[in-house]
C-alpha cells in the first residue's frame, strides 16, 4: 500500500493524464472518425478513395510509430512547441479515428438497402430517410463496437509511457529513479494493471448495458 | 446504383456531388501543400537527411532489426494461437472448475494493456530477482494479450455454431474431444479467420511496443538512425522509411488472409452457404423438443449431453 499513498501525487498526475489522453484522443477520434466513416460512404468517388486511403495508411502503422510521427516528427518541422500531452492526443487521435470510421462504416452496412428503399418509396426525402429510417438502426449496431474500440482507445492511451508523457505505466521509471520514493516497480505496474483492469470492467459493463438496452427487436 | 444512404442521383445531385468532390480534392490538396511547405521550409529534403539510406551497412541492419521484429513477431503469433485454443477449450468446458477460472484469466489479461503486461516481465519481475530478455518480455506480453482475445474469437465462433452440429456428432457416438476436435473447430476456425488475422496483424504491430522496453527492433533502430546529428539527425526520414516496410507487412498479411478465405470459400462445398437457414439456430432444437416432451427436459445449457 506504502506504493500508493507514499507517492499520492504522482497517481493523481498519472490517472489525470491518462483520463485527459482517453478523453481528449477519445474526442478528435470520434470527430474524425465521422468525417472520414460518412467519406467513405459518401457517392463521391474522390472522397471515398481518400478516406480508404487515410483508413489503410494510418490502420497499419503501429501506435507506436505514430506517436514517433507526433512527438519527434513534429518537432523536427519547426512549428511552434507543443506540450507532449497534446501531441499525444492528437496522435491517438488520429490513430483511432480509423476505427472510428470503420465502425461507423460497417454499422451503415447492416441496415438492409430494402429499408431506405421503402423509405424513398414512401416520399420521405433524404434528411427524413435518414433520422427516421436509417440512422437508428445503424446506432444501435454502432454502439457495442464502439464502445470496444473507447476500452482499446483507453489502453492505448499507456503506449504514451514511451514518449515521456506523464500517464500511469510512467510511474514505475520516475518512482525507481527517484531512490527515495517507496514502492518497487513490480508494486507500481501491479496497480496501474489494476487500475485497467477495474476501468475496463466498468465500461465493459456499460457496454452490455447499452447493448441489452438498444438490441433490435426483429 | 442504389444505396442504403444514397439514391441514384438526380441532376442536382450530380452537381452537388461534384462540388464536394472539388472541395475534397481542395482540403486534402492543402493539408498535404502544408505538410510539403514545412518539410521544404525545415530543409527535410535536402540531400544530407536522406544520405542515411545511401550506407549499405545501414540497410544491413535494418534487415536484421526486421528480423527482430518478425522473430517476435513470429513466435508470439504461434503461441497466442496455442494459447488461444487451450483457453477457448477451458472456457467451453462443461465443468465449472475449470471454465471459472480460465473465464477470470481471459478477462485479466483481455484488460491489462499490453505494453503494461510486458513492462511488468521487464521491469517488474527484477524485483524478485528474476531477469528475463527483452525479447521474452515482448514475447510474452504479445502472447498473454493476443491468446486471450483469439480465445474469445474461437470461443464466439463455436457458440455461433447451430446447435444440430454437435448434437449430430454426439448422435454418431462421438466423445466430447472428438467433436470439438473435428466438429466444431474446424467450423468456428473458418468463420472467425478474418478475426484470427485481423488479431495477427495487431500481433504484428504491437511488436513496435518493443522498442519501449529497449528490445532492439525496427522503430528502436529508428530511433537510433534518427538522433545521427551527423547525418543531420532525420528524424522524418527515418520514420517514413520504416513506417513504410511496417505498412507494407501489415498489408502483405490482411491480402494473405484475403486469399486464404477466398480460397476456402471456393473449395467448400458447404450446404449452408446460400440464404442462412432461420431454422437451424434456433432457440430450442428438435432434439431438445422431444426431450421435453418425454419429460426428460434440456440437457445442460450448452445443449452438449455428457460423452
Amino acid at each position: 500500500m506504502d506504493a500508493i499513498t507514499g507517492n499520492l501525487d504522482l497517481w493523481r498526475q498519472g490517472i489525470g493524464t491518462t483520463l485527459l489522453l482517453f478523453a481528449g484522443g477519445g474526442v478528435i477520434a470520434i470527430v474524425l472518425g465521422t468525417v472520414v466513416g460518412a467519406m467513405r460512404v459518401s457517392p463521391v468517388p474522390i472522397a471515398r478513395a481518400v478516406g480508404t486511403l487515410y483508413v489503410n495508411l494510418v490502420r497499419n502503422t503501429p501506435l507506436t510509430l505514430v506517436f514517433f510521427f507526433f512527438i519527434f516528427g513534429y518537432s523536427a518541422l519547426a512549428l511552434p512547441t507543443l506540450p507532449n500531452t497534446i501531441l499525444g492526443i492528437a496522435a491517438i487521435g488520429v490513430y483511432t479515428a480509423t476505427y472510428v470510421a470503420e465502425t461507423l462504416r460497417a454499422g451503415i452496412n447492416t441496415v438492409p438497402v430494402g429499408q431506405a428503399e421503402a423509405a424513398r418509396a414512401i416520399g420521405l426525402p433524404f434528411g427524413l430517410v435518414m433520422t427516421q429510417v436509417v440512422l437508428p438502426q445503424a446506432f444501435r449496431s454502432v454502439v457495442p463496437p464502439m464502445m470496444s474500440v473507447l476500452i482499446a482507445l483507453l489502453k492505448n492511451t499507456t503506449v504514451a509511457a514511451g514518449f515521456s508523457i506523464a500517464v500511469l505505466p510512467r510511474l514505475q521509471q520516475t518512482i525507481s529513479n527517484s531512490h527515495t520514493r517507496p514502492g518497487t516497480s513490480m508494486e507500481i505496474l501491479a496497480w496501474v494493471a489494476v487500475f485497467f483492469v477495474v476501468v475496463v470492467m466498468l465500461l465493459t459493463l456499460a457496454q452490455r448495458a447499452l447493448e441489452k438496452k438498444w438490441r433490435i427487436a426483429r | 446504383m442504389s444505396s442504403v444512404l444514397y439514391d441514384v442521383p438526380g441532376p442536382r445531385a450530380r452537381a452537388r456531388n461534384r462540388v464536394l468532390a472539388v472541395a475534397t480534392v481542395v482540403v486534402v490538396l492543402a493539408a498535404v501543400g502544408f505538410v510539403l511547405w514545412r518539410f521544404t521550409l525545415s530543409g527535410q529534403f535536402t540531400a544530407q537527411k536522406w544520405s542515411v539510406f545511401t550506407y549499405t551497412n545501414v540497410w544491413i541492419t535494418i534487415g536484421e532489426m526486421l528480423l527482430n521484429t518478425l522473430k517476435a513477431f513470429a513466435l508470439a503469433g504461434v503461441l497466442s494461437l496455442a494459447l488461444g485454443f487451450a483457453l477457448a477449450i477451458g472456457r467451453l468446458s462443461d465443468h465449472a472448475w475449470v471454465r471459472v477460472p480460465v473465464m477470470v484469466v481471459t478477462e485479466l489479461f483481455r484488460a491489462v494493456p499490453v505494453l503494461v503486461m510486458m513492462m511488468i516481465f521487464y521491469y517488474g519481475l527484477p524485483t524478485f530477482d528474476i531477469t528475463i530478455a527483452p525479447y521474452w518480455a515482448v514475447v510474452l506480453g504479445l502472447t498473454l494479450y493476443n491468446g486471450s482475445v483469439l480465445a474469445e474469437a474461437l470461443r464466439a465462433g463455436v457458440e455461433a455454431l447451430p446447435r444440430g452440429q454437435s448434437e449430430a456428432g454426439y448422435a454418431i457416438g462421438l466423445r466430447k474431444s472428438n467433436v470439438m476436435m473435428l466438429i466444431l473447430l474446424p467450423q468456428a476456425i473458418r468463420a472467425m479467420l478474418p478475426v484470427i488475422v485481423a488479431q495477427l496483424v495487431v500481433t504484428l504491430k504491437d511488436t513496435a511496443l518493443g522498442f519501449i522496453i529497449t528490445y532492439p527492433e525496427l522503430l528502436y533502430y529508428t530511433k537510433l538512425l534518427s538522433s545521427q546529428a551527423r547525418l543531420g539527425s532525420p528524424i522524418l526520414q527515418s520514420a517514413i522509411v520504416i513506417g513504410g516496410i511496417y505498412i507494407v507487412m501489415c498489408l502483405l498479411l490482411s491480402w494473405l488472409a484475403h486469399w486464404i478465405e477466398k480460397r476456402g470459400r471456393r473449395s467448400a462445398k458447404r450446404p449452408d452457404a446460400g440464404p442462412h437457414d432461420p431454422a437451424a439456430d434456433d432457440e430450442v432444437t428438435l432434439t431438445e423438443a422431444i426431450s421435453m416432451q418425454t419429460g426428460a427436459g434440456p440437457r445442460n445449457a450448452g445443449g452438449r449431453l455428457p460423452g
